[in-house]
């Protein structure tokens, strides 16, 4: 409302029908799960996106029904409805800008059309371009997960190792975090449950040397995937920033490629911070992918959309539960609609 | 990122500048930046709406003081309501009655519950209670071990949870266990649950009901967004929470969710967490984090912090020469020499306004040596030079160089640091509203609020 120019010429007079969405769309799910070779896996996607997308449907739908008219009310309400997914202001402003201009150019008069502008708007931000994440690419493959506290690496590291575990690969898991009260207990019972190996050493051991060892280990003992865990750190702190340089300086010893993958851990529950989050991680150490955690709960994790866009780091998985089976491939297309509630 | 409200303001009101009047045009502006600064701090959206016409209302036809531009009179409007949205004073805990008394702390996964129960134990140790510590949380792998590692680190008895018993169970014979441990005080972790999680927030309801708690604490993460108003909301209904921890501060969250939460529950922030450390909490200022969430820095809790490691004599008269604008290089040397005593400086300079200036302190890569060389060239003024450093002359600096062991180019830096460090005081007293007057010249500043 206050941010984009009154624009003039946005129909005014178009008198078709309204078209109310949301309604048939809920019946669309089922599909998804028959079409899918995986149901199980689907029945969970579907129901821990169920609680974003119910959200949005019925805010959508009473955005949408008894409306007529593409009009700057109908703005202002998506606006809303951006901002409080966490969207952010400028990536807000970016889209209904573009929206705005495409109703404007296009003579747009069907809301069921801009809606899926919109929607095309969202999936277009969020699809990167990069290469398919395959960890057959090298062996043993390295994977580095960072992140602030509380994000989710541990739990993560679990679901991925299973994840990889399932498709034939021997993953090796690695307690990379000396420093939290029982952070190595923690991964350990998780490999444990996944029926993984895991490398640790005692509670403040330097995690460089607890790096170089898994390596090690790897080499020699025949795992073709290493997944690291690192001690949750806020981005501010230099020093604990430095310390990951430092794993990865000793980890190239070793293999000089590695880590092959870097992924950062964002908590979907996040605000605006996550950008702050990015962008150091991302300076620091390079971050090749992001995994975007606890979106079982009412939190839309809108902030990756602008981010993705700013940054062009690809989200490679999200979190959708506590469980080691809650971890999906990330699609542009059905973050979109679980956001917009199609 | 986020370019602080004050420099936003200071270019939208240069031209405004002597205008005697707010009116509903020269505030529209600035209210839209107010806006977009609290949007951009996570502010939930409809709490902005409302917080912004109410200011607009308030701020319309009031006059401007002599001393302030309207963007200053704005500012000063819109600071004033947040703290008060934030509740004005900061809050204690209430643990009055009868021993032993239960604490309860609940929250999202990941949000800092087990660290906040043990940094609350010290705290309440060092306040000459005797605090016991009840894990609750069953269900995340290796959550008691935590509990207990950190509970033995500070001392404070921690009930033997097992992870195949009930929270119920846990929490019923953890008040015996408290008892015949002399112990007065109950701090309950609770697991890490989603709001929306029905069977578990019942669990919660009934533990509240085993331990009828003086004090439930809703543990909530700084860097929180617009979910925040949903999460508190669903878990004040669920279990009328008394209080809030805000945890994290230490990252460079702006912390908007404070102010959520504040609207939706109308329930106090009394904490903060501002490290991982286990005496890295504090008390909640509405004063300080109002600053924050403007992006207006915390030139407060810097003095605060300054006061903690010098007598409080001396703090009062830092505060007093940054209102009167006479801070020296004698001043300066003092602190120095108290930084050394102030602990961790990262943790300062996470106090001082601006991400960007964060940054560049970072990327300076602070030596402790260097304090000793800019202590020596400050010893080997006279007094007058460190009163008055404009009649420091080339044959001074030279003189001083030689003094102290270092270049007339080290005198220079310190010179020229001290001076920009002093505008940036005058400055930053103006955001906080101590005294009036300063220009912007933020480049400048940002680089050199200490002279390295
Ligand atoms: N609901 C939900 N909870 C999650 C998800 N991922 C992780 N969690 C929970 O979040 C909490 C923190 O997870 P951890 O894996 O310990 O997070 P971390 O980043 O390793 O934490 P630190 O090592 O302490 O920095 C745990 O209670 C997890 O069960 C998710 O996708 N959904
Ligand atoms: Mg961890």
């Amino acid at each position: 409302m206050i941010w984009w120019r009154k624009k003039v010429g946005l129909p005014e007079e178009n008198k078709e029908e309204g078209q109310v969405l949301g309604e048939t769309q809920i019946e669309k799910e089922p599909e998804l799960e028959n079409s899918e070779r995986r149901e199980g896996l689907w029945k969970r996607l579907v129901k821990g996106l169920q609680k974003t997308r119910d959200h949005f449907t019925s805010r959508i739908e009473q955005l949408f029904s008894g409306r007529k008219t593409i009009d700057r009310e109908l703005f202002d309400e998506l606006e809303e409805i951006l901002i409080t997914s966490d969207v952010g202001v400028a990536a807000t402003r970016r889209l209904l800008n573009n929206l705005e201009e495409r109703v404007e150019r296009e003579s747009i008069q069907e809301l069921e059309i801009l809606y899926k502008m919109l929607e095309e708007e969202i999936i277009g931000l969020l699809s990167i371009p990069a290469e398919p994440l395959d960890p057959n690419r090298a062996d043993p493959f390295v994977i580095m997960v960072v992140g602030v506290n509380g994000v989710g690496k541990t739990t993560t590291i679990a679901k991925l190792a299973n994840h990889w575990k399932t498709e034939g690969k021997k993953p090796l898991v690695v307690a990379g975090d000396t420093f939290r009260a029982a952070a190595i207990d923690q991964l350990a019972m998780w490999a444990e449950r996944v029926g993984v190996p895991i490398i640790k050493q005692r509670p403040g051991a330097d995690p460089s040397a607890v790096v170089y060892d898994a390596l090690d280990a790897a080499v020699s003992r025949g795992y073709d995937l290493v997944i690291i865990d690192t001690a949750g750190r806020m981005h501010t702190k230099s020093n604990l920033m430095e310390e990951l340089k430092k794993i990865r300086r000793v980890m190239a010893k070793k293999i000089p490629e590695a880590p092959h993958e870097t992924f950062l851990v964002l908590d979907a529950t996040t605000g605006q911070n996550a950008y702050s989050q990015v962008k150091t991680f991302k300076e620091e150490i390079s971050i090749s992918g992001l995994i975007l955690t606890k979106l079982d709960g009412t939190a839309k994790g809108g902030v990756v959309i602008g981010i993705c866009h700013e940054f062009g780091i690809p989200i490679r998985f999200i979190g959708v539960g506590e469980g080691i089976e809650d971890l999906r491939p990330f699609q542009p297309e059905l973050f979109a609609k679980a956001l917009l509630g199609h | 990122m986020f370019e602080g409200l004050t420099s936003r303001f200071e270019k939208i009101f240069k031209y405004l500048r002597g205008q005697g009047k707010l009116t509903e045009s020269n505030i529209k502006e600035a209210l839209r930046e107010v806006r977009l600064a609290l949007l951009e701090a996570d502010v939930h959206y409809r709490v902005v709406r409302d917080f912004v016409k109410n200011i607009e209302e308030r701020a319309i036809g009031q006059e401007v003081l002599s001393s302030l531009t309207p963007g200053q009179q704005v500012i000063k409007i819109v600071h004033e309501e947040l703290i008060a949205l934030l509740g004005g004073t900061p809050a204690k805990l209430q643990l009055d009655g009868p021993p032993p008394v239960p604490i309860m702390l609940v929250g999202l996964q990941g949000s800092g519950k087990t660290t906040t129960a043990a940094k609350l134990a010290l705290m309440l140790k060092k306040e000459r209670r005797s605090p016991c510590l009840v894990p609750a949380d069953i269900y995340r792998p290796a959550a008691i071990d935590q509990l207990k590692v950190l509970g033995s680190q500070i001392n404070v008895p921690v009930y033997p949870s097992q992870k195949d018993l009930k929270p119920e169970e846990i929490v019923r014979d953890a008040i015996n266990f408290c008892k015949s441990n002399n112990c007065d005080t109950i701090i309950v972790d609770t697991a890490g649950r989603l709001h929306i999680d029905e069977p578990l927030m019942e669990e919660l309801q009934r533990l509240k009901q085993i331990l009828e708690p003086r004090e439930i604490l809703l543990v909530v993460d700084a860097m929180t967004g617009q979910d925040a108003v949903k999460v508190s909301e669903t878990f004040h209904e669920a279990l009328g929470i008394t209080g809030v921890v805000l945890t994290k501060l230490d990252g460079d969250a702006r912390g908007g969710a404070a102010l959520s939460i504040r609207a939706v529950t109308g329930c106090p922030v009394k904490f903060v967490g501002i490290g991982e450390k286990l005496d890295a909490i504090e008390i909640f200022y509405p004063d300080r984090m109002s600053s924050r969430i403007l992006g207006m820095g915390d030139v407060l809790t810097i003095i605060e912090k300054a006061q903690e490691a010098i007598d409080e004599e001396e703090a009062k008269k830092l505060v007093k020469k940054l209102k009167e604008d006479s801070y020296t290089l004698e001043d300066f040397r003092d602190q120095i020499r108290q930084i050394k005593r102030l602990g961790s400086l990262e943790r300062i300079i996470g106090l001082l306004p601006g991400v960007g200036m964060l940054k560049e302190l970072k990327n300076a890569k602070i030596d402790p040596k260097e304090f000793i060389r800019l202590e020596a060239i400050i010893n080997s003024m006279t007094k007058e030079e460190r009163k008055n450093p404009d009649i420091i002359n080339a044959s001074r600096k030279r003189r001083i160089a030689q003094g102290s062991g270092t270049t007339v180019q080290d005198v220079n830096r310190l010179l020229k640091g001290f001076e920009e460090m002093r505008k940036m005081m005058r400055q930053m007293t103006v955001s906080t509203g101590i005294a009036t007057s300063g220009k912007s010249k933020k480049k400048k500043k940002k680089r050199t609020f200490f002279p390295f």
